[in-house]
């Protein structure tokens, strides 16, 4: 026997889950215990890189989509999944990764934003729509606003950052360098 | 049988582009020109790594339907010879000055981001979904290699030389993205492999715009290298492939069995 609960499901915070039946609750709750080690401020499940917690016969399903294709975190965030579910749950559980589709930076939950924000990360603009549009000369994203100061007078360093996700930018006032979080 | 074999094939020629030309900007790492441009090429080898490891182990698993249980993607990345390595020529060219690299880089990328646009909508459903969000990645990757061709185009004379110096040696090996070979044919008109042929048209309009802005001039000579069935996704490579795969491959081969 298979429980699901829908996909969307991913992208909302646990708190809205209430309904459900508890068990698939716990290991939700399990889950959102976890975070990408590369920014710890917000979960896993507010990343939106869960899409799927189901029971299959004796052991737990967990879907996870990765971020980047190369992410190295990848690997932490399965062993600690593993972990945290073992803890709630004598249950085994069995990881399943899927590709589609593809995660969005736009499924970052509202709250994770802000969370991104006061870390000194500023979040990541609405992404493109998949497929390649007619390609501009000049590839000036819209302006990203500094976490520290709020101004907009910020300025691109480099389109790379400390991790796959993030590029770097110096804001023009405060003066102070940030993280971008990349749109994807 | 044949078709299986024919998509393995497919599979490798969009891996090892991926994984050869990782390997190549990790060659950067740690003395890069300036420390967002190291970073940078480390940023793109890991999102390029990342994807051969998709397309490996989906060329591992089609093997595998024929001649169970198929090689993994360590066993494909790390024990193959040249000769059974399927990338570009392009990817596999030495770095050279950084105008070297990123005019590689720009001329790889540009036809990446269409591949993969057109590979997402593959009948293959595997094949789709990687390309799906690969193509994500290219396009960022093409945004950074196209700035850098008109930053280092449009700049000094002397990083203008070497910028225009880097396309003319370079070119002859973009006729090979474009050629479609026995296999590529079949798989195309199956549905399942991009019309390479295709995609010369928006790549070279493409090309010629950032190449406008960046003050410089598509190459007038014409001949290509490896377009006629005798290139890097046939197996016949240039000389560097082979010292790049000695060092990438001398760690396994030496301790097969070695983890860490």
């Amino acid at each position: 026997m298979t429980e699901r609960i829908g996909q969307s499901g991913s992208r909302d915070a646990p708190s809205s889950r209430a309904g459900m039946p508890d068990p698939i609750a716990s290991i939700w709750r399990a889950v959102g215990s976890v975070v990408d080690p590369e920014i710890p401020m917000i979960s896993i499940v507010e990343l939106g890189i869960v899409r799927d917690v189901a029971r299959a016969g004796d052991e737990w399903v967990i879907t996870l989509t990765p971020t980047y294709s190369g992410c190295p975190a990848t690997r932490v965030i399965e062993t600690d999944v593993r972990a945290a579910v073992a803890a709630v749950s004598d249950a085994s559980v069995r990881i399943v990764t899927t590709l589609s589709p593809p995660w969005s930076s736009d499924w970052i939950a509202p709250e994770a934003r802000r969370k991104l924000c006061e870390a000194g990360i500023a979040p990541p603009h609405p992404s493109r729509a998949t497929g390649i549009e007619p390609r501009p000369i000049a590839f000036r994203p819209a302006a990203v606003r500094c976490p520290n100061c709020g101004s907009v007078r910020t300025q691109e360093l480099s389109r790379f950052g400390s991790t796959a996700c993030k590029a770097q930018y110096r804001c023009a006032d405060c003066l102070e360098p940030f993280d971008y979080f990349k749109p994807y | 049988m044949r078709a299986n074999r024919q998509l393995f094939d497919y599979l490798l020629r969009l891996a090892d582009n991926g994984l050869v030309l990782a390997q190549r900007l990790g060659e950067w790492v740690g003395k890069g020109p300036v420390l967002e441009e190291d970073i940078a090429s480390a940023n793109v080898a890991l999102d390029l790594l990342g994807q051969a490891r998709l397309w490996l182990a989906y060329a591992g698993e089609v093997e595998g339907r024929d001649a169970p249980p198929g090689r993994t993607e360590d066993q494909l990345a790390y024990f193959r010879y040249g000769a059974d390595f399927r990338n570009l020529l392009l990817v596999e060219q030495p770095n050279g000055n950084y105008a070297d690299t990123i005019g590689r880089q720009y001329l790889f990328d540009q036809w990446h981001v269409l591949l993969l646009a057109e590979l997402a909508a593959s009948r293959d459903e595997r094949i789709a979904g990687i390309a799906a969000k690969a193509v994500k990645e290219a396009r960022y990757h093409v945004e950074r290699s196209a700035d850098w061709v008109i930053r280092l185009g449009d700049g000094t004379d002397e990083s203008h030389a070497r910028m225009q110096a880097a396309i003319d040696s370079l070119w002859m090996y973009t006729g090979e993205m474009f050629a479609l070979d026995a296999t590529e044919r079949a798989l195309t008109d199956a549905g399942i492999a991009a019309n390479a042929a295709a995609l010369q048209a928006p790549w070279y309009t493409a090309v010629q715009s950032v190449f406008a802005e960046a003050m410089l001039a598509a190459p007038a000579d014409d001949w290509m290298q490896g377009a006629r069935s005798r290139g890097g996704k046939q197996g016949v490579h240039t000389e560097h492939l082979s010292r790049l795969l000695a060092e990438m491959q001398v760690l396994p081969r030496a301790c097969p069995d070695a983890v860490w």
